[in-house]
């Protein structure tokens, strides 16, 4: 990408974030992409007078990602999309329509990914491995 | 003492042109809250990326917007040029220009048809439809179809317009402007528009930052953002200063829109004054490989499309987010607080295109 991409990890999330905010940045979306059976890509875009930034976290499909909807509300909704999408759970989401936000109640798949990750408890990962950082 | 009552608002509603739920908290008449749900039109199209190639996607991102919908192939292409390095020869970023601005004029008009119908003015909604269809006329002269017109390919164009057809634009815009002009009072100082819409809705810039908002919306908080300052297509040889009001209502956001449409007139001019001869597509070798993220400013705000390649004539991922999908988020904060009566207009003012959300 032409921008400067910032790569973070799990625990580096919120950290990363409130500084953007704090530097005056604007919340633009969130992207993700499946990687392999096992991880997704998630990028998070930013804005500050038309200049772009972009985090990059790369996580296994099983982890919990805490939620920056705290800090940019507007996230809100592109990480419910990509909780239905991509099956990632979200922890601490303002708003959090718990897989229903695209979807019906009976859709246990993730749409978007090749590889679902099952689930014993709804809302629980089956495991959770140390995330790996790029 | 305080009733509370959880009304639905959509997903079907005679004000909204397409599906979106709204559970509203009112206590008696006033909203205490408002929570959108969406999915009644989602299709999944990104997901078609693995099984169509990138120009049979071209066709497909189309149809994402039934009204914004040459844009979102315009931003489509550009991306994949800037992938590809592909240089697009300067007619056709000019001919880009020209139909961009058409479709964000035949937008406004729609959303400002749809805006007085939100309060009853159904003769005003008319009057602006009726404007609208010479721009429709326009389109489907000049590329064959009033809506999906089907000009962009990767590298430039595949239509041109003829020295006579750009005479002719010239005319009918003429008229277009003078019968925009003519509605001025009617919408702008009308007692009872502004009534319904001065102090409504009201978004400050801060919360505007704050939550991300993008367009007209953002404009009508005062903050003077818009992508066309990157300065993409033929944008960089255009005179353009973005539309802004100060006060972030209803009232403002529709002004904005107003004079943008009269600024697409112009822009559309300035286009067919200085477009030069030439190519109207460059030859495209190899095929998309790597990350990009590319935005243009489609009438509803910044549109933003991320798009991985791997070398292969199908793409791993193509991820859009559209304005409205940042706008919604403020329907969060413009809602608590106002009567229930009023949440048609505050809905309408954001300019919802709810199949772009969803795509």
């Amino acid at each position: 990408m032409r921008e400067e991409v910032i790569p973070i990890n799990l625990e580096a999330v919120l950290a990363e974030t409130g500084r953007m905010k704090a530097e005056g940045y604007r919340f633009v979306t969130m992207s993700s992409a499946e990687l392999d059976a096992e991880k997704v890509d998630i990028l998070y875009h930013f804005d500050k007078d038309l200049k772009m930034k972009h985090l990059r976290l790369t996580v296994p499909k099983d982890v919990q990602v805490p939620s920056i909807s705290p800090l940019y509300l507007a996230a809100v909704l592109v990480e419910n999309e990509i909780q239905d999408l991509f099956g990632v759970r979200f922890k601490g989401l303002a708003i959090d329509f718990n897989r229903t936000f695209y979807l019906d109640d009976e859709i246990k798949t993730t749409p978007f990914c090749k590889y679902t990750v099952g689930r014993v408890n709804e809302g629980e990962p089956v495991a959770t491995p140390a995330a790996e950082s790029t | 003492m305080a009733t509370r009552t959880i009304i639905p608002f959509g997903p079907q509603h005679p004000v909204l042109p397409e599906p979106v739920h709204l559970k509203l908290s009112v206590d008696d008449e006033v909203i205490t809250e408002a929570i959108p749900a969406l999915g009644y039109v989602h299709r999944g199209l990104e997901k078609l990326v693995e099984i169509r190639d990138y120009n049979h996607m071209i066709q497909v991102v189309e149809r994402v917007c039934g009204i914004c919908s040459m844009i979102h192939a315009m931003v489509f292409c550009q991306g994949l040029e800037e992938m590809m390095d592909v240089e697009v020869p300067p007619r056709a970023k000019y001919l880009r220009v020209i139909w961009s601005e058409l479709h964000r004029l035949h937008s406004h008009l729609l959303w400002l048809g749809l805006f007085a119908d939100s309060f009853g003015f159904e003769s005003l909604f008319m009057q602006f439809w009726k404007i609208r269809e010479k721009v429709m006329d326009i389109n489907e002269a000049t590329a064959g179809n009033r809506i999906i017109v089907s000009v962009n390919v990767v590298g430039g164009v595949r239509r041109d317009l003829t020295p006579e057809q750009m005479r002719w634009i010239l005319s009918e815009l003429i008229g277009i402007e003078k019968e925009i002009k003519r509605l001025t009072t009617t919408i702008l100082d009308d007692y009872t528009v502004k009534r319904r819409t001065v102090g409504k809705g009201v978004v400050t810039a801060a919360q505007a930052h704050e939550l991300g908002l993008v367009g007209p919306t953002l404009r009508g908080s005062g903050i003077a953002q818009d992508c066309r300052l990157l300065k993409y297509a033929a944008f960089p040889d255009l005179d353009f200063e973005p539309v802004v009001e100060p006060d972030g209502d209803c009232y403002c956001r529709t002004k904005v829109r107003f004079r943008e449409a009269l600024q697409c007139i112009d822009l559309v001019r300035q286009a067919i004054a200085k477009i030069p001869e030439g190519e109207l597509a460059a030859k495209v070798k190899g095929r998309p490989e790597g990350e990009i993220v590319t935005r243009v400013e489609q009438p509803r705000g910044e549109l933003v499309y991320y798009i991985k390649g791997n070398g292969k004539k199908n793409l791993d991922r193509l991820r859009i987010r559209t304005p409205t999908f940042a706008n919604l988020p403020a329907l969060l904060v413009m809602l608590p607080g106002m009567y229930l009566s009023d949440v048609p207009v505050i809905v309408l003012s954001i300019d919802p295109c709810i199949s772009c959300t969803e795509r």
